[in-house]
């Protein structure tokens, strides 16, 4: 990313110090949860005004007028912090990507219902259908988010993927894991309750 | 995660949720009714259960509330 508000720090044009400002009010709002501080954190601000500039150059054909054109502008660089951060996650790796710790993930599963008091008696239990087990990419991406704690913005960089199209892996993820749960008496059955 | 009460929260999901394409695609609109006090929920109930599920999605619709309420008029 080499926008004109990285290019030797000029001073910006107004829109751009609006967009700038935002940008670092909001990674200094979300500053106490990412250990980013200092001129690391002002670059992510320059680097998240500038590219947002360019979305809303790129999309302002797109605002109907439905908001203020600032509120819109606002959500463009909303999204650009957020992918600037995603990005930022991987400069210091720590975290395995891999399928490797499911098994932790999977560890509430093998508990008897009886541990915890029991929500359904054994006749209910019943193996869990095809559908129930989740894909290898389910899995990935639930191990990745939910075992190995990686924020999903930076799983979308380390997959090339999208927010969107990973959070539906992890929506049907969860879906899932929950029925099949639920088909063996750990969780309540809604479809049953419903019934 | 704290137990399975907290385990069932995690896993249930809302079949209103609309995703996250069309939840950022009306965020700006969404974000000025609640900052108006609008009842944004009930208008776009789909929207409401993505920001509710989604923690970047949501990350996002805090940070624009609060830019919209530190916005001068």
């Amino acid at each position: 990313m080499t926008g004109p508000l990285l290019a030797g720090r000029p001073q910006p044009p107004m829109q751009d110090e609006l967009l700038l400002r935002i940008a670092r009010r909001e990674l200094a709002r979300r500053g106490p949860r990412l250990a980013i501080t200092g001129p690391e954190l002002d670059d992510l601000a320059y680097q998240a005004a500038a590219d947002a500039l360019l979305a809303i150059t790129g999309k302002v054909r797109q605002f109907r007028g439905e908001s203020r054109f600032t509120t819109w502008a606002y959500k463009c660089v909303m999204l650009e912090v957020s992918a600037k951060i995603g990005r930022h996650f991987w400069r210091h790796p720590s975290v395995p990507l891999g399928t490797e710790q499911w098994g932790a993930a999977a560890g509430p599963v093998r508990l008897r219902p009886s541990a915890r008091g029991g929500v359904a008696g054994p006749g209910r239990r019943r193996a869990p259908g095809r559908g129930h087990r989740a894909h290898p990419r389910q899995r990935e991406v639930f191990a990745a988010i939910v075992v190995n704690g990686v924020p999903l913005d930076a799983l979308v960089v380390s997959l090339g993927s999208s927010r969107g199209a990973i959070y539906k892996v992890m929506f049907d993820a969860r879906r899932k894991l929950r029925a099949a749960l639920a088909a063996n008496g750990y969780l309540p059955d809604d479809a049953a309750r419903d019934s | 995660m704290n137990g399975w009460p907290a385990l069932d929260r995690f896993l249930r999901t809302d079949p209103r949720d609309v995703g996250c394409a069309q939840a950022m695609e009306m965020l700006h609109v969404y974000a000025e009714l609640v900052a108006a006090g609008e009842p944004a929920e009930e208008r776009y109930p789909g929207i409401a259960a993505h920001l509710h599920a989604c923690g970047p999605c949501g990350e996002d619709f805090a940070g624009m509330l609060a830019a919209l309420r530190d916005a001068p008029g």
